[in-house]
């Protein structure tokens, strides 16, 4: 799978409270928190934003607390990777486990750079630098899963 | 293959006889926890993959703790959810308003973990078990409906921190100070997938709340885990909990670590993490003497223990909170609510001016019961201070131990005891 997008670029240690604060959680429904993703790091997120962005950053993140409404919140707003340079764990598993791409790679991406995903052979480009960076593949139980369609299909077919 | 000791109880839960840092295993968990707003989620993806039943009636909790008393529509909804869901499948340790305390808090005391466990929770601060030598994580909502299910989860092995732990420390100096203190030595990803392991022969000279203090916080340095070797306090906590029989796990001597931390518990201080990340740790001759503030929480899972009010309320006893100043109590659970009671510290906090509320959550994540203003600064005993943590983005939440919280409510900036 290709992916194409916009960058829209944050720093370090973005945490889950940013990304969807805890005053929304009195929900779990995916487009009530959709409208409030990243609203206490970026106002405008949603503004700024079209479907098939890439939200692009820098360490640990989606650090803080377990809330899968964050990635949630990310993907159901339309984002169709998040690169970082590294995740904090539970973020990471979580966007595995309901199948949100993310990419870990220290490739320097600007605000607004058009980024480009290739998840299958593990190359991010920025198209508008013309820099590239290869990441290596998951291992091949998280391949697995990924390609399952998430955890819970993993234990619909008895994988668990 | 020589193993860290959190390598070992994870082996053991998958039927290995040895399991390498990266390797991803499959592993029997002993406890899956869920809240009030993590458990929804769960139970959605439970009905929509069309599970029929939980995996074992007494392996998963579900503790009403975030949003309850319920402060609003949506989260009456939210525990209506996870209410029905616990009476339809029969989940013996649900706790509702009554009998509910903040999650971490509550599952030790009840003595529904122990040494050697394998415990999951959709909570990051799942990993506060470590202190009473088990393996505890955070795992997301997905994670938490499988393992009901299936009674297993996916696992990357950790490498681990070796932090070792001598001397004692100075009056007025606790876990949280320690915890802070490492966080501030080594960034909030500083253990970032790995384990931190607390060793050494200062590791006697922590009490039991001590060391729940400090593994709640792993999570902060980005850890998987955070873990103490079991011993006599230790065993003395579970039998008077009640808990199973313990499974006792210890790191092979000759086990690889990643890198090695002395501290020297008599050499901290107390410390102050600063907005907006745990981080920014400062110690009070970096602390400007005139720091103004608006609030004080001492509460939650990281310091809403007996001793944390014991020692709040010592220094509290015959003096008044400053007029400026909101200082609220939230007893982490119903038993310590009776402890507090019953042993005249809510006369104490009464008296200086200070709300008593029931146990939740409640300010610690800017749910209810305490949410600050734009500008407004508060000392809490919590253990988060991103941007709009506890109320507007531009509030300011530092963190600190209960002593430091309760002098600062006394002298209406941030303090220490020894300015009293
Ligand atoms: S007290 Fe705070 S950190 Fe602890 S479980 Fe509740 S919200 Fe999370």
């Amino acid at each position: 799978m290709i992916l194409n997008g916009k960058a829209l670029r944050y720093g370090d240690h973005v945490d889950t409270d940013v990304i969807i604060p805890a005053r929304y959680l009195n929900t779990s429904d995916a487009k009530e928190l959709a409208a409030h993703c990243m609203e206490d790091i970026d106002k405008d997120f949603l503004k700024r934003m079209r479907p098939g962005d890439v939200i692009a950053a820098g360490n640990n993140f989606g650090c803080g607390s377990s809330r899968e409404h964050a990635p949630l919140a990310i993907k159901t707003s339309g984002i169709s990777c998040v690169v970082a340079k590294s995740f904090a764990r539970i973020f990471y598993r979580n966007a595995i486990n309901i199948g949100l791409p993310i990419v870990v790679s220290p490739l320097e991406i600007a605000d607004g750079d058009q980024v480009e995903v290739d998840l299958d052979n593990g190359v991010l480009k920025n198209v508008t630098k013309g820099t590239q960076d290869s990441f290596p593949p998951f291992s091949p139980f998280l391949q697995e899963l990924i390609a399952g369609g998430g955890l819970m299909n993993a234990l619909k077919e008895g994988k668990l | 293959m020589s193993m860290t000791m959190t390598q070992k109880i994870i082996a053991a839960h998958c039927g290995k006889d040895s399991v390498n840092a990266g390797e991803i295993v499959l592993a029997q968990v002993d406890m899956v926890l869920g809240n009030d707003i993590t458990a929804p989620v769960a139970i959605s993806e439970f009905e929509k993959a069309g599970c029929r039943e939980v995996f074992h009636k007494e392996k998963v909790a579900l503790v009403l703790d975030h949003f309850v008393p319920n402060k609003d529509i949506k989260a009456a909804e939210q525990s209506k959810k996870v209410r029905d869901f616990a009476s339809k499948h029969g989940v013996v340790n649900f706790f509702d308003v009554g009998e509910t305390g903040v999650e971490h808090a509550l599952l030790p005391e009840k003595g529904l973990v122990t040494a050697g466990d394998l415990i999951i929770g959709a909570d990051s601060h799942t990993c506060t078990y470590g202190a009473l030598g088990a393996f505890s994580t955070g795992v997301g909502s997905t994670d938490m409906a499988a393992a009901m299910a299936s009674g297993k989860v996916w696992l990357r092995v950790p490498e681990a921190i070796k932090v070792e732990l001598k001397g004692q420390f100075q009056p007025h100096v606790s876990g949280k100070d320690l915890i802070l203190h490492l966080i501030g030595m080594i960034g909030v990803d500083g253990a970032l997938y790995q384990s931190l392991e607390f060793v050494g022969e200062g590791v006697q000279n922590l009490t039991m709340d001590d060391r729940l203090c400090v593994c709640n916080m792993a999570i902060e340095a980005g850890g998987k885990n955070g873990v103490f070797p079991v011993d006599g306090k230790t065993l003395e906590f579970l039998t008077a909990h009640g808990a199973k029989a313990p499974r006792v796990f210890e790191a092979d001597k000759d086990a690889v670590y990643a890198r090695t931390i002395q501290i020297d518990l008599g050499e901290l201080t107390p410390t102050v993490s600063f907005p907006h990340l745990p981080e920014n740790t400062r110690t009070f001759d970096e602390i400007p003497a005139d720091m103004a503030i608006d609030q004080v929480v001492i509460g939650s899972c990281t310091n809403g223990r007996y001793s944390d009010f014991v020692i709040a309320a010592d220094i509290m006893k015959d003096r008044k909170v400053d007029s400026r100043v909101r200082c609220l109590i939230i007893p982490a659970t119903q038993q310590i609510y009776l402890d507090c009671m019953h042993n005249g510290l809510f006369d104490i906090f009464i008296k200086a001016g200070c709300a008593v509320s029931t146990p939740t959550c409640g300010p610690c994540l800017g749910g209810h019961m305490g949410i600050l203003a734009k500008g407004e600064r508060c000392v809490s005993t919590t253990n988060r201070n991103f941007v709009g943590r506890m109320g507007h983005p531009e509030s300011e939440v530092y963190l600190a131990s209960p002593a430091v919280a309760a002098a600062s409510a006394i002298l209406g900036r941030i303090a220490q005891p020894s300015d009293l």
